[in-house]
């Protein structure tokens, strides 16, 4: 991006909730069924019909609420948003305008560089989902398949308060991870039930008042998300620096080409004439509702970082890592918890470090770890009890990761144990000073440069696996008396 | 002339043995008689003479008693057309819920009785399948938008017909035509399956000779239903216990401003006609009391507006998709929608559909629709006020009598101006009763009836009660008078 | 209050109604004279009062989160006008989102 303008990003979240029937009928929400099977007589918008609303729905959008700081609404009105369209069987979708449910609050989100980024959110809304268009399979005509019309979305706001790709990516796995945290989402983003908006504009640095914004539509993954606001900011910066200016409309991304181009209007000049459903008489949330359905959240990320660190001591960097994914810190748990002796730094290290360095070489999500958290904590024990180096530790992970053996049998396989007996590292002691004259002499006339050198070749000799704190005192003790 | 065509007439008639079938050919015999009227859209007398012949004997008062739904209560296998050429050949899947309530009991449909197009008008003349006739003068109008319902009661081709009242529909009607027409709060009887007009005012009742055969048929329809989300959670009082009671003491409330003389638009006789009745209330034991009750012109506006917003954004879902009419040969999407629905729709219906977008629309909503809404809560806080002085609010159901065919189209606002005593209440969702009171000129006259939220009971037992002591609803329009039951002058 | 051709030509899209130049006529005729009706909202003083939506006022009835509805395509598509592969038809939409 040029310095001379910075990027304003706001996101909009529909996050399909998980209920097992429609937002107001009872119709499945199962994905995958065959066309219109699943559109029942009110989806159909068939005359005389009438929306009840899913008191699942209800729950989950609370759920939200209370997970993200926000205030739940005492008092919420569904409305009508009025326009035609053949994948809207009523002519109007009903939604939430001037009073949604979820009102303010916020989500944490870790960037890669170890910044904890605040997403401020404006709103949450209960709606209704539409059905699809398929085009293209019959000879001129489009298709319309209603089994997604009423399936209940949760429309999820944030301020526009970020500014850049990367942040808006991180808060959006962030919120990712916290709707699948609590369950109100599958968070499966292929079928659709997490989908992203992108209201981006820019502005030189400096200027106070917004840019004009364009909406991208409908990015289903995180990294078209990236890749689309950054050809966004770019295509809007060219313009402005062009001497033209940004016209507001939506957009849509086109994978396959990496860019964004404007999308063919509905027709429908806009004016959707908001106003309160007839047919639902306010939401009303009381207290008690509220407070019964807080007694059955989950910890919720920001109260288990904050007990990372005070209660088990780890770095804040440490718990913003373990804590804010859902994934991470139910592995953390489950290892902490199978420990013969409790050591919440060890696993903290260990998690963080060689496991995440091989999950990463070989591409696999925490989920689908090879190795589980008991056999994880396993190797652990090892280490604290000083069987293993960190050394032998890799190696044994190395062994634990293909084959489904415990630690202590790759160890046994393997046949690595830390060597720990005084008399074996002395007597190897005693083979690598008579080895090496010249460096001892160094070492023993000051030069400090060859004591990792020293280190290295008795290391070397234990094949690797003397204790190497064992090993180090003995060194320094034996050299200290030829001085 | 009056006869007996009532339910206590075809219970008697099956007390002595009639079967429900012999009970369905009178009531057929009786709608060919009417065909005149052109009351009914849908007759189904094959399936009424095969309900009534499959039906298991039962005690319950309305079984194999015939009956007609008006056209706007979706019927499983029976065209619902809703007076419209969108809906001439809609056939629904389901039932409405008070459709499947009567059919539970027993209830023998022999039709699907003519309305205004969605439920739009006040004289049934904006039917696509044609005006219906009032029975005292076939060259006057019924009154709307249950016209067919209200007109089939008084013809005696049945002794009762659902309706449904969204501004007056079921009680101007019944007062046009000289029978009983009953409007519950709103929420008392489920929606669900009643092709909607406007949403928050729609209450779907009963139209019959008395107000004891209103009770007997809402004591039926009445109650909580989970497909409907506007539907009440409120136990249903025994109606027939409510007519017996004494109105001694009851207090009646007379608005100033209409029985001052001073409302313009009030017929003279009608005025007298409501005076003369409400003596007969205080004969027996009631106590008038004048009250003052505000905003009438206003609530007229106040429906007008709100109403046709809500209709606008209800008939969205006509667009030639999924059901219904579609254009031949749609070029594209848009020509689909603009043909589908200016064929299929009728002028009122456009007129009205065009009224409430432009209501809603950007730059308008503020001073139309929000403001109606907010003259809403005033017209519901003044009858509030006003039933904290007495038990019943009476005014006369409609500034006139029925007019005569044709007068809408020269003059649209005389319409409107017939709904002026009916809207306040659907504004408020109170229930009401129009009872017949008088005669003007051969015509009927109504007398309504008001009581507050989800007091049916007191409108039963005052309305039975002046029943009890009075001829009005006995009377038979002359053309109808009922051959083979024994007239009684 | 007047209505412009322009302004009932939006209303009439708005509201996907195929109107006609003597129809666009007849409409504003009849919605001048309706908002004639209409003036009468104007004669009471609404400052501070909150409008009313529902009448009686009503709380929102909840359901329980279950599959009622199973496949009834056949029934619905039996009487709807261009239906195939199960699908409804329309004429093509140009852009899908
Ligand atoms: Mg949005
Ligand atoms: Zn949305």
């Amino acid at each position: 991006m040029s310095t001379a303008f910075e990027a304003v990003i706001g996101l909009e979240v529909h996050v399909q909730l998980a209920t097992a029937s429609k937002i107001f009928s009872g119709s499945a929400t199962r994905y995958g069924a065959t066309a219109n099977a699943q559109a029942s007589a009110v989806d159909l918008a068939m005359p005389g019909t009438l929306p009840v609303m899913n008191a699942a729905a209800v729950e989950m959008a609370v759920r939200f609420g209370l997970a993200v700081n926000a205030q739940v609404a005492k008092m919420s009105v569904f409305a009508r948003k009025n326009y035609f369209y053949p994948d809207l069987p009523k002519g109007y979708q009903i939604s939430q305008f001037e009073l949604p449910v979820v009102v303010g609050g916020s989500v944490d989100a870790s960037m890669d560089d170890g910044r904890i980024l605040s997403v401020q959110l404006t709103r949450a809304h209960l709606e209704e989902d539409a059905g699809k268009s398929v085009h293209d399979a019959y000879f001129g005509k489009s298709g319309i398949d209603l089994n997604r019309a009423g399936t209940p979305l949760l429309e999820v706001v944030s301020e526009p308060c970020m500014a850049c790709a990367a942040e808006a990516v991180a808060y959006l796995k962030a919120l990712h991870t916290l709707v699948k945290a609590i369950k109100i989402c599958d968070g499966n983003m292929a079928e659709g039930s997490f989908r992203c908006d992108a209201n981006v504009s820019v502005r030189r640095v400096g200027a106070t008042q917004l840019g004009t914004r364009a909406e991208i539509k409908n990015v289903n993954s995180f990294r078209f998300v990236e890749k689309a606001i950054n050809y966004e900011i770019d295509r809007q910066i060219r313009i402005i620096e062009s001497g033209a200016s940004v016209v507001q409309e939506t957009r849509l991304y086109d994978a396959a080409k990496n860019e964004t181009r404007p999308m063919r209007s509905k027709e429908n000049a806009d004016d959707y004439r908001y106003f309160p459903d007839p047919d639902l008489p306010p939401l009303m949330i009381s207290d008690a509702q509220i407070e019964r359905i807080r007694a059955t959240l989950p910890e919720l990320p920001r109260a288990r970082r904050e007990r990372y660190v005070s209660a088990l001591n780890l770095s804040a960097y440490e718990a913003d890592q373990l804590a804010l994914s859902a994934d991470h810190a139910e592995y953390f748990e489950a290892t902490l918890a199978a420990l013969a002796r409790p050591d919440a730094k060890l696993v903290a290290t260990w998690m963080m470090g060689e496991l995440a360095a091989k999950l990463n070489s070989a591409e696999l999500e925490l989920t689908a770890v090879p190795v589980s958290p008991a056999r994880f904590a396993g190797l652990l024990d090892r280490i604290s009890d000083g069987t293993l180096n960190s050394k032998l530790a890799k190696r044994v992970l190395e062994a634990m990761w293909s084959a489904d053996a415990t630690a202590d049998q790759s160890i046994d396989q393997l046949g690595v144990r830390q060597l720990s007996d005084a008399s074996t590292i002395a007597a190897l002691l005693d083979d690598v000073i008579a080895a090496n004259p010249t460096q001892v002499q160094q070492y023993l006339t000051g030069n400090e440069k060859v004591w990792q050198f020293l280190v290295g070749q008795a290391m070397k000799a234990s094949r690797g696996q003397a204790n190497p704190a064992e090993l180090t005192t003995m060194l320094r003790a034996r050299l200290a008396v030829q001085k | 002339m009056t006869n007996h065509y009532d339910l206590a007439y075809f219970q008697a008639e099956k007390a002595r043995g009639v079967s429900a079938v012999a009970l369905v050919e009178i009531a057929i015999e009786r709608a060919q008689i009417a065909q005149p009227l052109n009351a009914l859209i849908t007759a189904s007398f094959p399936s009424a003479r095969a309900a009534a012949s499959a039906l298991v004997t039962s005690q319950h008062p309305l079984a194999g008693i015939p009956m007609a739904h008006k056209d706007l209560f979706c019927t499983k296998g029976v065209a619902t057309t809703c007076g419209s050429k969108m809906l001439a050949n809609f056939v629904p899947p389901y039932c409405a819920t008070i459709v499947e309530k009567l059919d539970a009991v027993g209830a023998v449909s022999i039709g699907k009785a003519n309305m205004d197009e969605f439920a739009m008008g006040s004289a049934n003349e904006h039917s696509y399948f044609g005006a219906v006739s009032n029975p005292w003068d076939l060259s006057r109008v019924p009154g709307g938008s249950s016209g067919g319902s209200a007109a089939l009661v008084a013809a005696r081709v049945v002794p009762y017909a659902t309706a449904s009242d969204t501004g007056g529909s079921i009680r101007q009607p019944a007062a046009f035509c000289g029978v009983t027409g009953f409007k519950p709060s709103y929420g008392r009887v489920s929606r669900y399956g009643m092709v909607a007009y406007a949403s928050s005012l729609d209450q779907a009742g009963v139209i019959a000779q008395s107000a004891a055969d209103c009770a007997a048929v809402l004591q039926v329809m009445a109650g909580h239903d989970q497909r409907d989300g506007t539907s009440l959670d409120a136990p249903v009082p025994d109606y027939q216990n409510a007519l017996t009671q004494s109105i001694l003491g009851l207090k009646i409330g007379l608005p100033r401003g209409i029985f001052g003389g001073k409302q313009t638009g009030l017929d003279a006789d009608v005025l007298s006609a409501v005076q003369q009745a409400l003596r007969q209330f205080e004969k027996q034991g009631a106590r008038l009391i004048e009250i003052d009750l505000a905003h009438l012109d206003a609530a007229l506006a106040a429906y007008y507006v709100v109403a046709p917003c809500e209709a606008s954004s209800n008939l969205a879902r006509f667009d030639g998709v999924r059901y219904g009419h579609r254009c031949d040969n749609p070029k594209s999407l848009n020509d689909l929608y603009l043909r589908s629905r200016s064929e299929g729709f009728g002028a009122e219906v456009q007129k009205r559909i065009l009224l409430g977008t432009y209501a809603l629309s950007a730059g308008y909503f503020d001073a139309y629709y929000l403001r109606a809404q907010r003259v809403r809560r005033l017209i519901a806080q003044a009858y509030q006020a006003a039933f904290a002085q007495v038990d019943l609010i009476a005014m006369p159901t409609t500034p006139t009598t029925a007019f005569k065919q044709g007068l809408q189209q020269a003059n649209p606002l005389a319409e409107v101006l017939a709904d002026i005593f009916t809207v306040g209440v659907n504004l408020a969702g109170l229930p009401a009763v129009s009872i017949p009171a008088g005669f003007s000129a051969g015509l009927p006259i109504g007398l309504q009836l008001i009581a507050p939220h989800l007091a049916e009971e007191k409108l039963f037992c005052a309305a039975h009660q002046f029943q009890a002591h009075t001829e009005f609803h006995r009377q038979v329009p002359p053309a109808f008078v009922v051959a083979q039951v024994g007239a009684t002058s | 209050m007047s209505i412009s051709p322009e302004t009932i030509q939006h209303i009439a899209k708005l509201a996907r109604l195929g109107l006609n130049t003597a129809q666009k006529a007849a409409a504003i005729t009849q919605l001048e004279q309706m908002l004639g009706v209409f003036d009468a909202l104007n004669t009471i003083d609404v400052t501070g009062v909150a409008p009313l939506f529902h009448p009686g006022e009503l709380a929102l009835t909840l359901r329980p989160d279950v599959v009622t509805e199973g496949d009834q395509h056949a029934a619905f598509q039996a009487i709807a006008p261009d239906v195939s592969g199960q699908m409804y038809l329309v004429p093509k939409v140009l852009e899908a989102v």
